[in-house]
């Protein structure tokens, strides 16, 4: 049943992205947190770090993460894996297939449009969702916040260094207080 | 046919492998392999597949892989260009679960997590800031981008519910303003 479950939410996930990787973030939260408790808030905002931290698309990230964390095993990784890249195969195939008449359709491009202030409020809601005391424990996190907002408005920083960096601060902050 | 095979596939994973910061990162990368170094898609075929790659939902490296393995050899080329493009993820997010359920209770291991969670949630907003300056919204599309967040942070509807009225409602404000011109 697991399986099954972690199938249906992650092809969802994979059939309503639009909009890159952060874009996915709320309905993720939506499946996982709230529909499902799979994850808390602070083992969410983990996995997103820890894509941030490597190659690769979150949405698989956290397909395989989720996965593997409920299964224990390979397959339990695997299922929401495929499930997750499973609806753009087959619409991809399907607009191979027509792709005159898609060309010329006014209605995808029209949707595709509407959809870019909306991507961005999606994004905003996942922050906000986040913003919760599991993920601000004490005042040392609200100088970590602003430390990685100054990193990567000011140094321009990639997210790698960002959230690395933080990290080490975390560590450092572990030991001096 | 499987060498190609093959070779698709071990594009996908080099790419897949050494490219942080997302999708559009990869797509120049691509480009250089596919279009420069393999000449297996000319300039406009891959601008082709781009376009087919950004339309559909999904991860847009993935969906390149899909479109670029499918032009290329067919369903062959699909299947190992899928491969190809989620194997490396997969593999180092399996290892690292592993390696963080073992360590889950180490202080320095949650110090350090301690850190990077609100670094992460900074990261999350700086990408809203940087997404609306580049997009250049206007007071209604800022709006509705407001609109969208309280509404789903408030009462947690679900974004695909929004999603749909999104498409819906745009296409008929779009039609009526072409109309009007």
């Amino acid at each position: 049943m697991i399986y099954l479950n972690l199938f249906i939410v992650f092809f969802k996930l994979g059939l309503f992205s639009f909009g890159g990787g952060y874009a996915v973030l709320s309905l993720l939260q939506h499946e996982v947190i709230d529909v499902y408790s799979w994850l808390n808030i602070s083992e969410f905002t983990e996995i997103v770090a820890l894509s941030q931290m490597t190659p690769g698309p979150i949405s698989i990230n956290a397909a395989t993460y989720i996965g593997y964390k409920l299964t224990g095993n390979f397959i339990g990784a695997l299922v929401p894996t495929i499930a997750v890249i499973l609806p753009s195969t087959i619409l991809i195939s399907l607009i191979l297939l027509f792709i005159q008449k898609f060309k010329e359709s006014q209605y995808i491009s029209r949707a595709l449009a509407s959809l870019k202030p909306t991507v961005i409020g999606l994004i905003l809601a996942a922050g906000l969702n986040l913003l919760l005391p599991e993920n601000f424990i004490n005042w040392q996190s609200y100088f970590i916040f602003a430390f990685a907002v100054c990193l990567s408005l000011f140094f321009k920083t990639s997210a790698l260094i960002t959230i690395a960096s933080s990290g080490l601060l975390g560590i450092m902050f572990k030991f001096l207080f | 046919m499987f060498k190609l095979a093959l070779e698709i596939f071990w594009t996908f994973f080099k790419i897949g492998a050494f490219t942080l910061g997302g999708g559009y990162a990869m797509i120049p990368l691509i480009e250089d392999e596919i279009v420069r170094n393999k000449k297996w898609l000319s300039e406009e075929e891959f601008m082709e597949a781009l376009v087919i790659a950004q339309s559909s939902p999904g991860v847009l490296a993935c969906n390149t892989a899909i479109v670029c393995g499918t032009k290329i050899s067919g369903k062959l080329g699909t299947f190992f260009g899928i491969l190809g493009s989620i194997s490396p993820s997969f593999l180092i997010i399996l290892f690292l679960s592993k390696f963080i359920f073992e360590y889950k209770d180490n202080d320095i291991f949650v110090a350090f997590f301690n850190g990077i969670k609100p670094a992460t949630v900074a990261l999350i907003f700086i990408t809203v800031y940087k997404m609306s300056k580049n997009a250049k919204l206007n007071i209604y599309s800022l709006a509705i981008a407001l609109a969208v967040a309280l509404v789903i942070y408030l009462f947690h509807i679900s974004p695909i519910v929004i999603i749909f009225l999104t498409m819906i409602l745009g296409n008929l404000c779009l039609a009526k303003k072409e109309e009007n011109k």
